[in-house]
Formats: structure tokens, C-alpha cells, sequence
């Protein structure tokens, strides 16, 4: 079994927000992430799958294909976006970096031809990144 | 529309730190040149130092409410106090933890690992320890999940 990385970027806004709290409550845990009008990041998104080597074409995954099943599943969707707001999972889900890499995992999961996915990274910052690697048993 | 996030989910959180120290190898029971022919330039007497970058991986269940694995200031709160301040420009071999142990990065590594299992709000699984841009060390305590060689492919 050969494990295949593919890196994808996409820039959005998003703030932290419980509302079940107060506002206070919301300064407190979240600090300047709370603030409702938003901030933004450059992601970087970088999706491990494994698979074996097809012994005719010699990849795992074809590479132009899971770029693309990148940009429909996820970039495209999520790419210059206020996440809160314009994206469907976040609605209910804070658009933290753990939370990010979670969604992206169920977007993702079951839809790489002859493969499977095994992690999920992203980073929010060059110093700050989550892994997802699906539910464990 | 993909399906909607587990509300308790694990996930690995992963967080880097800079700080920037000198040190010495050298081992007191060794000779000279014991000490020449295993640390090289790493013994000059005078020391030397290195920009480390610090990845700490912590893992837990999303708390339902933050979002999260655990609180971002209070894992940089904890690295500030436990981490930078003690270690960001000093030198390693004055240090309590390397009176009797060599100040290598595989002997930083483990140190930094006790430290980080201190932090009450996560588990540590790995720390990882760039001495330069191209030697890196890790500690692992709980390797990742691995996925099994068998495919599957849903519709």
C-alpha cells in the first residue's frame, strides 16, 4: 500500500461564534476570533489517501482526477467564501481548523476511485494545522 | 451538501513553536577524543546554537460547543511558560534537565514530550523537533490511526 498526498489552497472568512452563549462568554473563550464582521486565512489543505499501485498506469490515484474531486468537493465550495455563512456544514458547526478538516473528510470520504482517504490536514497557519483521519473503531 | 460533522469526532491538533538556543555535546566519561570522533564540530567547547522549530500534536474528541480539541490560548499560554521561557535563548547544558543527560535533539525531543504530558487538556501523541531546516526528530507516544491496504469505493 502506497500513501499519495495532494495539496489544495483555498482563502476564506470565518469567525467562532457559540450561540447558546453571551457575548461575553463568546470575548472570553473565542478572544478576537469572536468578532462577528469576520477574518480570513489562506488554507492549505493537503489529503492523504492509500491505495495499491496499479501495476499498468504505476499510480495509486490518477492525480489530475483527485485535483479535480478537490476543486468540486471542496475549493470550489469553499474558496473566497465566508465560511459561516456560505457554507452549508457550518451553519451548525463552528469553522475551526478541527471542525474544517472533519467536513472536508465527509465531503471527501467514499469518493476517490481505488482508493481510500486516510488523512485530512489542514492548515489555518504555517504553525497551526488539524488531522482528521475519519472515525476510529 | 456533505454529511453533517461528527459532534465528537477526533481530531489531532498540531501547533508550532520557534525558540532559539545554543549547546554542547559532550559527554564528561568520554576522552577528547571520544568526544571529537562522536560529536564532531557539535563539541567545540564554545558551543554553538540552533533556530528549533517545536510541533506538538495534541489529540481529542471536537468539544461540541468550541469546536475544538482544545483551548488555542491556553496550549500557547502553557508553551510560553513551560517551553519558551524556560528554553529561548539559553544555553541547553545549563539547563536542570541536561545536567546529566546530552543536550542532542533526540534527548530535547523526549524533555519537551514530558512536558507537553503535563498539559491538562489534551493528549499528547507526538512531538516533533526541527534542530535545522534538514535534521527533524520525533516522539511519538500514540502513533496515528493507520488505514488498512483493503479499497473501497462507494458509489
Amino acid at each position: 500500500m502506497v500513501l499519495l498526498t495532494r495539496k489544495a489552497e483555498f482563502s476564506a472568512a470565518h469567525y467562532y461564534w457559540n450561540d447558546a452563549w453571551t457575548p461575553e462568554e463568546n470575548a472570553r473563550v473565542f478572544g478576537k476570533c469572536a468578532n462577528r464582521n469576520g477574518h480570513g486565512h489562506n488554507y492549505t489543505l493537503e489529503v492523504t489517501v492509500a491505495g495499491e499501485v496499479d501495476p499498468v498506469t504505476g499510480f495509486v490515484v490518477d492525480l489530475k482526477q483527485l485535483k479535480d474531486i478537490l476543486e468540486q468537493e471542496v475549493v470550489s465550495v469553499y474558496d473566497h467564501r465566508n465560511l459561516n455563512l456560505e457554507v452549508p456544514e457550518f451553519a451548525a458547526h463552528i469553522p475551526t481548523t478541527e471542525n474544517i478538516a472533519v467536513a472536508i473528510w465527509n465531503r471527501l470520504d467514499g469518493k476517490i476511485p481505488n482508493a481510500k482517504l486516510h488523512r485530512v490536514r489542514v492548515y489555518e497557519l504555517a504553525d497551526l494545522f488539524a488531522d482528521y483521519y475519519g472515525e476510529q473503531a | 451538501m456533505s454529511a453533517p460533522t461528527t459532534s465528537r469526532a477526533r481530531a489531532y491538533l498540531s501547533r508550532r513553536y520557534h525558540l532559539s538556543a545554543s549547546h554542547r555535546l559532550h559527554v564528561d566519561s568520554f576522552t577528547t577524543e571520544q568526544n571529537r570522533a562522536a560529536y564532531g564540530k557539535c563539541n567545540n567547547p564554545y558551543g554553538h546554537g540552533h533556530n528549533y522549530t517545536i510541533e506538538v500534536t495534541l489529540a481529542g474528541p471536537i468539544h461540541p460547543a468550541t469546536g475544538m480539541v482544545c483551548d488555542l490560548a491556553a496550549l500557547d499560554s502553557f508553551a510560553q511558560t513551560n517551553l519558551l521561557t524556560v528554553f529561548d535563548h539559553m544555553n541547553l547544558n545549563t539547563l536542570a534537565p541536561f545536567r546529566d543527560r546530552v543536550p542532542t535533539t533526540e534527548n530535547f525531543t523526549v524533555e519537551i514530550a514530558r512536558i507537553f504530558q503535563t498539559f491538562p487538556h489534551a493528549e499528547l501523541t507526538r512531538v516533533r523537533v526541527e534542530e535545522t531546516s534538514n535534521n527533524s526528530f520525533e516522539y511519538t507516544l500514540r502513533p496515528a490511526p493507520q488505514t488498512a491496504a483493503q479499497t473501497t469505493t462507494k458509489g
